[in-house]
């Protein structure tokens, strides 16, 4: 009975969305250590390398992984927790007055975390798709001056130069997006960068679209803010963690982490459409 | 009282005439109310203007009347046990409102708590998850000890006789946006988990309580803390995580 019981009760319930979302904190932080890059002034090897050794890193696709299946089983927790809990009250109230005795962020995760679920498969698209399968995908180039005049070159894996030149004149060839081959050989000789940099800035600085962008970004990090509000805190309680000795400390830090990561993401892209030189 | 004096106000009540029909909102005035009457007074004082004009008195719980049964209820202008916090709807007095005031009165809104006629819910619910282990197995057959052989540390004590100052009236089920339980059932969880006698079954006793709190169709806690604010006893959430600790540490062992 005990068992069965675990997976399905409404207590087992709150402590699979705390875990999940103890652990999303977790990506959170790891991700935006990432993105905190981009401030960084001439950084784009730095990043586009540092991208490569997270699509690439074993230890970093476990995670990957336990993220993906993390904001998987947090949303249809959460949508099957909203769905019986408005069969919990069939019939509402006339006159209600919540906002005497619960803040708002607490009432509305449901919404706040749909609208992030929203966000998170619209950012996917744009850039974790474009890295993980673009078949155009650009890579890293440097423009070194050669007596005077810039000539562009692809940046190795291996810290060395190709002319792009050569490329043009196909007499190397780019293989499976980031393979450089001697085209008269047929050998893999080096290996390039993509350039995840490029298609941040890009996107952010789109002529048309780039504004838009921008500010939803961040409108999206406020509401992953007010999220956070209640979630750090509340997954503290769920797994049974409430002291007075402690818990005044863990709403405290919950409000902070809400604040600064979400302050955090929002900076990069507003620094890039408004004060990034392209 | 001095300070006493009669208002005029307007009613929206739900009517329903029994579990099956079909309830409304309707709108009555009463004029001439005390603001030193409690809000059932106020009410009786309808119900009597009801029964002088030949129409059906409005049916509400109550009994002792002075905050210790649990029996009264009432979601008054948008909130459980209305505009005031620590109190029951029977300690609650026409003083907090006003001259013209429009008060609506609701009965507990939960599928667990279904309607009986006007404002009494049927709350039984709450029974059947004290039957299935709200309790403490002692034989009493001849041999019973003096409870005080058994030291308890203060400190759990008194901890435990705050849980079990829940009086069971669900104003945190009618208040809670989730319709759910948890603060009653952590607050009966937790008045026996804190105490050498409650130890013994402390594991099944969480494990069938939150089972049976499930099929009654309460609905799942999310921290929203609204349970807490309104409790008439000052229940804390600090119950509902002890629940939480009691049945994760049942259920893995």
């Amino acid at each position: 009975m005990a068992k069965s019981a675990f997976l399905k009760s409404s207590l087992a319930k709150k402590y699979w969305m705390a875990l999940t979302g103890l652990f999303l904190c977790l990506f959170l932080m790891g991700h935006l250590a990432g993105n905190l890059q981009l401030l960084v002034p001439n950084n784009a090897l730095n990043f586009n390398k540092y991208a490569l050794f997270m699509t690439t890193n074993p230890a970093v696709k476990i995670l990957s992984y336990l993220t993906y299946i993390s904001i998987i089983f947090h949303a249809i927790d959460g949508i099957m927790l909203t769905i019986q809990n408005k069969a919990a009250r069939p019939v509402g109230y006339a006159k209600s007055n919540p906002s005497a005795n619960s803040p708002w962020a607490s009432r509305n995760m449901a919404v706040l975390g749909t609208i992030i679920l929203v966000f998170i498969v619209t950012h996917m698209v744009q850039f974790w798709s474009r890295m993980h399968f673009d078949q155009n995908m650009p890579l890293q180039t440097i423009a070194i001056n050669m007596q005077g005049m810039p000539q562009e070159f692809y940046v190795t894996t291996d810290g060395g130069y190709l002319p792009k030149m050569q490329v043009d004149q196909k007499m190397i060839i780019i293989k499976d997006r980031t393979d450089f081959y001697d085209a008269a050989a047929n050998v893999k000789i080096k290996e390039g960068y993509k350039d995840l940099y490029k298609i941040t800035v890009a996107f952010f600085q789109d002529a048309k679209y780039g504004l838009i962008y921008t500010l939803l970004y961040v409108v999206a990090m406020i509401v992953m803010g007010f999220h956070l509000l209640h979630g750090f805190s509340s997954a503290f309680q769920s797994l049974g963690l409430n002291h007075s000795k402690y818990t005044p400390a863990i709403k405290t830090l919950g409000k902070g982490f809400a604040i600064l990561v979400s302050l955090l993401f929002a900076v990069i892209p507003v620094y890039i459409h408004f004060f990034l030189k392209a | 009282m001095s300070t006493a004096k009669n208002i005029n106000i307007n009613l929206k009540i739900w009517r329903q005439k029994g579990p099956n029909a079909k309830g409304s909102m309707e709108t009555y005035k009463l004029d001439n109310v005390s603001t030193a009457s409690s809000f059932l007074e106020m009410l009786d004082q309808l119900n009597e203007q009801l029964i002088n004009e030949r129409k059906e008195p409005i049916a509400f719980d109550h009994d002792c009347r002075e905050g210790i049964c649990g029996m009264c209820s009432l979601y008054i202008n948008g909130r459980a046990h209305g505009p005031d916090t620590g109190i029951t709807t029977c300690q609650l007095h026409m003083r907090m409102f006003k001259d013209g005031d429009t008060i609506y009165v609701e009965p507990w809104r939960s599928k667990a708590f279904p309607v009986i006629k006007d404002l009494v819910v049927d709350r039984s619910a709450f029974d059947r998850i004290q039957q299935a282990g709200g309790f403490v197995s002692v034989n009493t057959s001849g041999n019973t000890i003096d409870a005080n052989a058994t030291p308890v540390p203060k400190a759990d004590a008194d901890k435990s006789f705050e849980a079990a100052a829940c009086i069971g009236c669900g104003a945190c089920v009618a208040t809670c946006k989730n319709g759910s339980a948890m603060l009653f059932v952590g607050a009966k969880v937790s008045q026996y988990a804190l105490l050498p006698q409650g130890k013994v079954e402390a594991a099944q006793r969480v494990l069938n309580m939150v089972r049976q709190m499930d099929e009654e169709g309460f609905g799942n806690c999310t921290n929203t803390g609204a349970c807490e604010i309104e409790c008439p006893k000052g229940i804390s959430l600090e119950n509902i995580a002890r629940m939480n600790r009691e049945y994760l540490k049942a259920s893995l062992t």
